[in-house]
């Protein structure tokens, strides 16, 4: 599904990673953990194939099986949900979209706000809204940075949930300050210092 | 037909969103006015001959369409880069110039909008343009769309974007001043075709080095 080869990414004289190996088939999970600015972000930019690594060698999927949340929800504020899902489903080429789309939203406590401008949405609410977005082409490798940043309990759940059923069919990458929430689905285990 | 469907997606939304958020086209209005404003009292064009008038005043209308142009690319993007929307618009399977071709539309709609006050108010403070003029005007649109789109795309990837996008896109538009203020005033049929040719040349490199400019944004 997804493999790196003593990957290496510099920005100038920094080199935030070095010589990283990483290797994830379908089914499999890996937890990055690491404090601020120890290279979570940029590796999961490089697998997500949004950056280039400096040295070493990486493996991608197709870029539309890729699923990828990063630390903003990547949505446009000034449409509304249902707009930027059909959008980027129409861009992902998603079969019965707005049936897909539907279950998404509904699943996530969207629905009735179907039709408000994301711009009036809380944090948590255009975090579920990405994750939405995320999920809605059914991507085989899903790569989700701080995914439970600004959720509320029930948003947690539901992510937890949805990490759950994710299940064999996908390869899930994940990094997070608090790895004890998905410690249990880790099949890998990555830690920066 | 599915390339278009995505390109006509991208540009629908990009128009909703300027519909919605009134940002980007009553800024280009109020600064193409307020440019011939100044030009009007800066530049005394009365007080010369006739032919040194049109001159001078055809060349303020192209200085002022082109930094209007300017300010409209300046925002192109501002929705991508401020949600990071780029990244999952490059992410999808879609061919990624269909992303420049359906901002270029978008650009190209806000400009001619700027261009539809501009005409009329340079014909207030100075005389009316010819037919001559308003075809230079839309050939040069596409340039300026076609160019300006790219160069916003790769100053969303850097840091120093507000540097980045003039100090790539004005040195590319010198071609495109020549050509209109020539089509202005000498008129014939060479500076259009010039224009023409540049559009062609430009919107074909564009549309091919956009996948190359987005991959690592």
């Amino acid at each position: 599904m997804v493999s790196a080869t003593k990957l290496s990414k510099s920005f100038g004289a920094k080199r935030v990673l070095n010589k990283v190996d990483v290797s994830l088939d379908a089914g499999g999970f890996l937890l990055v953990t690491g404090p601020n600015g120890s290279g979570k972000t940029t590796l999961l930019r490089v697998l997500a194939g949004l950056d280039a690594p400096t040295s070493g060698e990486v493996l991608l999927p197709d870029r539309g099986v890729i699923g990828y949340l990063g630390h903003e929800p990547l949505v446009y504020r000034e449409l509304t949900p249902l707009e930027n899902l059909h959008l980027f489903g129409r861009l992902y080429r998603v079969p019965d979209r707005a049936e897909r789309i539907g279950m998404l939203l509904e699943r996530f406590g969207l629905w009735e706000v179907r039709d408000q401008h994301v711009s009036t949405f809380s944090r948590g609410m255009r975090q579920r809204l990405g994750l939405c977005r995320v999920l809605l082409h059914k991507p085989e490798l899903v790569i989700l940075d701080e995914p439970f940043n600004a959720l509320d309990v029930a948003g947690s759940a539901l992510l937890d949930a949805t990490l759950d059923e994710l299940g064999p069919r996908s390869a899930v990458i994940v990094a997070t300050h608090d790895p004890e929430r998905v410690e249990r689905l880790a099949t890998q285990r990555l830690a920066f210092a | 037909m599915r390339y278009f469907a995505d390109v006509a997606a991208l540009a629908r939304k990009d128009l909703l969103i300027e519909l919605r958020a009134k940002e980007t086209v009553p800024a280009m209005l109020l600064f193409v006015v307020a440019a011939l404003t100044i030009f009007h009292f800066s530049v005394p064009v009365k007080s010369v001959s006739v032919n040194a008038q049109h001159q001078v005043g055809l060349g303020l209308l192209w200085t002022a369409i082109i930094f209007t142009a300017l300010l409209g690319l300046t925002r192109a993007f501002v929705p991508e880069r401020e949600q990071s929307v780029f990244d999952a618009l490059v992410l999808a399977p879609s061919d990624r110039s269909a992303i420049w071709l359906a901002k270029a539309f978008s650009v190209f709609a806000f400009l001619a909008l700027a261009e539809l006050v501009a005409v009329p108010a340079f014909g207030l403070f100075f005389f009316n343009v010819g037919w001559q003029t308003i075809v230079a005007l839309l050939l040069a649109n596409i340039g300026i769309c076609a160019v300006g789109t790219l160069t916003g795309a790769m100053a969303v990837a850097g840091r120093a974007r507000e540097l980045i996008l003039p100090l790539l896109f004005l040195p590319l538009s010198i071609p495109i001043v020549v050509g209109g203020v020539g089509a202005s005033i000498i008129g014939g049929q060479k500076y259009l075709g010039f224009l023409a040719l540049y559009d062609a040349v430009f919107v074909l490199l564009s549309w091919g080095s956009f996948e190359y400019v987005v991959a690592e944004t």
